[in-house]
């Protein structure tokens, strides 16, 4: 058989390439999870600055949240598209979803100017800490998706490595999940 | 590629995410913090049930995968309360809020 061997060598039953993405995003558990349960500790325990978050924008988290989500529509139906061999379907929801991680990051990037001209800067206090920490290390993981969607379209493009797709996927609505939890904990919850 | 199984109604799982964001934004409008948290955590959990489930196919996924997401989250969940009480319990004889005496700034901890 041809191909990478990710594709086809399957020692648990589940296709290696499909195995390490799920190990990564174990791993990414811990990284996000770490830094969501200091800042609940934090929240918890009345430390100071936390009520800051009625100054981030409920309008811009649920645009982006609808953004996330619908980009999150547009990969699997690129899945669903390149299992049933349409490479151009494929290609064309691909780059549907690079455009919303970039509506994504275009709106993360309006807010932060907005919060950093009145002062509100990473290391004003602990809320702003954590917001910037954990909705940077998020954009982080947004423009790293798109780097690497963007490489896989060309190869689906040229006609091959067609398991990436579904791989990419996976990774990408896990961004997606991420972002479904920061938006009550930094938006929504100000009391 | 994925192993076979009937691919679900994305469309249909995408608008019921979007009935669930909009819930979650409307909540808060209450006022009620009770109904807050509800509706913003119950129904994060909730949305991320749908993506990981339909979205990332955990449904048609195998056992092992179930178990190693879950022994994750178990152990996020030691790390949290295996650390809340030493922050949050700061009541007896054992435990001394250097926080609030600002003892633990005198002693640079």
């Amino acid at each position: 058989m041809h191909g990478p061997i990710a594709t086809h060598r399957r020692a648990t039953g589940i296709p290696t390439g499909r195995l390490a993405v799920w190990w990564l995003l174990a791993s990414e558990i811990f990284i996000f999870g770490g830094l969501v349960t200091c800042f609940l500790l934090f929240k918890l325990n009345g430390s100071p600055g936390f009520e800051d978050a009625a100054l981030t924008s409920v309008t811009a988290g649920a645009i982006n949240t609808f953004v996330l989500l619908t980009s999150s529509l547009s990969i699997v139906l690129a899945h669903a598209a390149i299992e049933n061999g349409d490479r151009v379907k494929t290609f064309r929801y691909i780059w549907y979803t690079i455009g919303g991680g970039l509506i994504f990051l275009g709106i993360k990037t309006y807010e932060y100017t907005g919060k950093i001209v009145h002062g509100h800067v990473i290391t004003e206090n602990l809320f702003w800490s954590f917001y910037y920490t954990m909705t940077g290390l998020h954009a982080l993981h947004v423009i790293g998706g798109m780097v690497i969607m963007a490489l896989i379209s060309f190869d689906i493009r040229k006609g091959y490595n067609f398991q990436r797709v579904e791989l990419i996927g996976i990774y990408w609505h896990f961004v997606d999940l991420v972002w479904i939890f920061l938006f009550p904990l930094l938006y929504i919850a100000n009391f | 590629m994925s192993d076979a199984h009937t691919h679900p109604n994305y469309i249909k799982i995408w608008y019921w995410l979007l009935v669930l964001l909009a819930i979650s934004v409307v909540g808060p409008m209450f006022e009620i913090p009770a109904l807050t948290i509800i509706t913003a955590f119950g129904i994060a959990i909730v949305k991320s049930y749908l993506v990981a489930a339909y979205f990332m196919h955990l449904k048609f996924e195998k056992a092992i995968i179930w178990f190693l997401l879950t022994l994750s989250i178990i152990l996020l969940g030691v790390f949290f309360f295996g650390t809340a009480p030493d922050l949050m319990m700061t009541e007896g004889d054992q435990w001394i809020d250097c926080i609030a005496d600002k003892s633990c700034v005198e002693q640079r901890l």
